[in-house]
């Protein structure tokens, strides 16, 4: 028997129908787990930053849920199209999104900082034409 | 007095076994096992759901009866203001308060005069530089157990004021007391209750030792004598006694809390499925600008309370009525800022709130990860139609239940019927190799 567990969920572009029902699936998950509610409190504040990035940015994408006694992981990795400069995108109130999504209460430019301020570590990497890869990893 | 204690029980003779309150509990708490429900104690919060989809009124509420007013010398009733909404042509509030009077209580204090202290209390709160965000209002019991128990993260948040109900409760009794110079000890108070978890919080209070009320009576309970009292209600002789602000009257509906402290930039949300929802919204930081959320498990708020008589739309229309009809009295005019302060001690509470860990899947999480495991794997054997008629509230719920002991694989009635057509197939079999 493992002690280990490990969750796929694939995020469709543009679909704000289900936004935000893979990190709800993923609090629900851990706090069945006991996992210390100070955690999954970020890892659902992070998630969910992650799942609307997909939905409003990405060319679609998935998360995958990894869960030790030790830490909770996300992995998140996109089919594109890419981010040309982390940097910039890595700076609070930078934003790509269109007027329409701004309509909907998105774009304020903090999804990126949020994730990493909520993870103990955080990896991005971005090929342009092939797309986002990051890494977030929340010690328990 | 038992760990668990909750108000909400089952009777076990009116229960058909049904699948209406199963499905209807928001924690999950409730399983059919032997044809009867059975309430997991540490799971309930005494939102009454149950209550209100039962058909069979097999689910109740523990209150007292209007008769447990006698064991004390002095009686002092303390009326929700959702009451006030349950009578058809109300002249005044005066009448309520003295039809109380004619059925046996020697006194009425108006728990909105309560409602008008605790609002004071978290207006204050709210000025001081560290306060939460959002605050959350601690006047629905079954919300504030919910979130011990589904939101720990968020416990911090809930504003540290006791109820209206209480406050009420210790201000009547003192009051009484100095007046009629009489012991303490022998006035009863009784609050007149719309609400299943009241009795909860009066039984095991909620962030604070012990409770200053001694029973509750519901208003099912008192509503057909006191509607009779009410049409002979003459008006009171002697000087007029204080009245609560029509704020104070408004928190029988919901957003009357949130009207009172904080006008602007507050949110206020009913039923219990709608405040879970707005509650993991709070959990995930999405509402950063909001500085105060007002929870109410019932539809409508108190006036929805399943213990009330009249249909909560109605009984809404009335208090917004009522409230339209008394003078705009803000609560800091009637309760200056600086009583608070001689009052400390019977309006904050004493001891923090608590989480409640009943919903994990193991004792700690190396344990839940592998039962976690085993209910995945069972997950997929399950036919995931959510029927209940295994007694568990869906497959989810039955397969935990299972890897936790407390269920097995042949209650459910899809698996149960695959393995009977197995066995019938084999017993053919049998029958013809013997044959043979």
């Amino acid at each position: 028997m493992s002690e280990m567990l490990h969750e796929r969920f694939e995020i469709a572009q543009g679909d704000f129908a289900t936004a935000g029902e893979a990190s709800g699936r993923i609090k629900r998950i851990l706090k069945k787990l006991g996992v210390d509610s100070a955690v999954v409190r970020r890892v659902s504040v992070a998630s969910y930053e992650v799942e609307l990035n997909l939905v409003i940015h990405s060319l679609g994408g998935r998360m995958e849920l990894t869960v030790l006694p030790e830490h909770v992981k996300l992995y998140v990795e996109d089919d594109g199209p890419g981010i040309p400069d982390i940097d910039k995108a890595m700076q609070e109130g930078f934003s790509t999104a269109s007027d329409e999504v701004r309509m909907m209460g998105f774009g304020a430019g903090m999804g990126l900082p949020n994730m990493k301020r909520n993870a103990d570590d955080f990896d991005i990497s971005s090929v342009v034409g092939v797309g986002t890869k990051i890494t977030m990893t929340f010690n328990t | 007095m038992d760990r668990y204690y909750h108000s909400v029980t089952l009777d076990k003779d009116k229960c058909v076994g049904c699948t209406n309150c199963l499905k209807r509990c928001p924690t999950e708490a409730i399983r059919v096992r032997g044809g009867r429900a059975r309430i997991i104690d540490e799971r309930c919060i005494d939102c009454g759901e149950c209550i209100r989809v039962c058909e069979h009124h097999a689910k109740i509420a523990n209150t007292n009866p209007l008769s447990a007013i006698n064991g004390f010398p002095y009686k002092i009733a303390l009326p929700a203001p959702s009451l006030y909404g349950q009578f058809k042509n109300l002249r005044s509030i005066n009448d309520v308060i003295e039809g109380l009077k004619m059925m046996g209580f020697d006194a009425v204090y108006e728990v909105a005069r309560g409602a008008d202290i605790v609002s004071v209390a978290v207006m204050e709160r709210m000025k001081e530089p560290d306060c939460p965000r959002p605050l959350i209002s601690s006047s629905c019991p079954a919300v504030v157990r919910l979130i011990q128990t589904r939101f720990p993260e968020l416990i911090d948040n809930i504003v540290d004021v006791r109820s209206p109900m209480e406050v009420a409760a210790s201000q009547a009794r003192s009051e009484f007391a100095r007046e009629k110079g009489v012991d303490p000890k022998d006035i009863g108070c009784f609050f007149i209750t719309p609400c299943a978890a009241k009795m909860t919080a009066i039984r095991k209070p909620l962030g604070h030792e012990k409770s200053a009320v001694d029973g509750a009576i519901s208003f099912l309970e008192v509503y057909g004598l006191l509607s009779g009292q009410i049409k002979k209600a003459k008006k009171p002789e002697g000087a007029a006694q204080p009245r609560a602000t029509s704020f104070g009257i408004g928190w029988a509906r919901t957003g009357g809390e949130a009207g009172a402290v904080q006008q602007e930039e507050s949110l206020a949300v009913d039923g219990i499925d709608n405040v879970i929802r707005v509650l993991e919204e709070i959990e995930d930081n999405r509402l950063p600008g909001l500085r105060f959320f007002e929870g109410m498990a019932c539809f409508g708020g108190c006036i929805g309370g399943p213990l009330s008589f009249e249909n909560p739309f109605i009984a809404r229309n009335r208090i917004r009525k009522l409230v339209l009809s008394l003078p705009k009295v803000r609560p800091e005019d009637v309760v200056p800022p600086e009583e608070l302060r001689g009052l400390a001690e019977e309006i904050y509470f004493d001891k923090p709130l608590e989480p409640v860990k009943v919903m994990q899947l193991g004792k700690d999480v190396r344990e839940a990860l592998q039962n976690m495991e085993r209910v995945e794997e069972l997950s997929k054997k399950l036919p995931g139609l959510d029927c209940g008629s295994c007694g568990s509230p869906s497959c989810q719920a039955l397969a935990e239940d299972i890897v936790l002991g407390y269920a097995t694989e042949m209650d459910c009635l899809v698996l149960l019927k695959e393995r009977l057509r197995q066995m019938a197939r084999q017993m053919v079999e049998m029958a013809e190799t013997t044959r043979k």
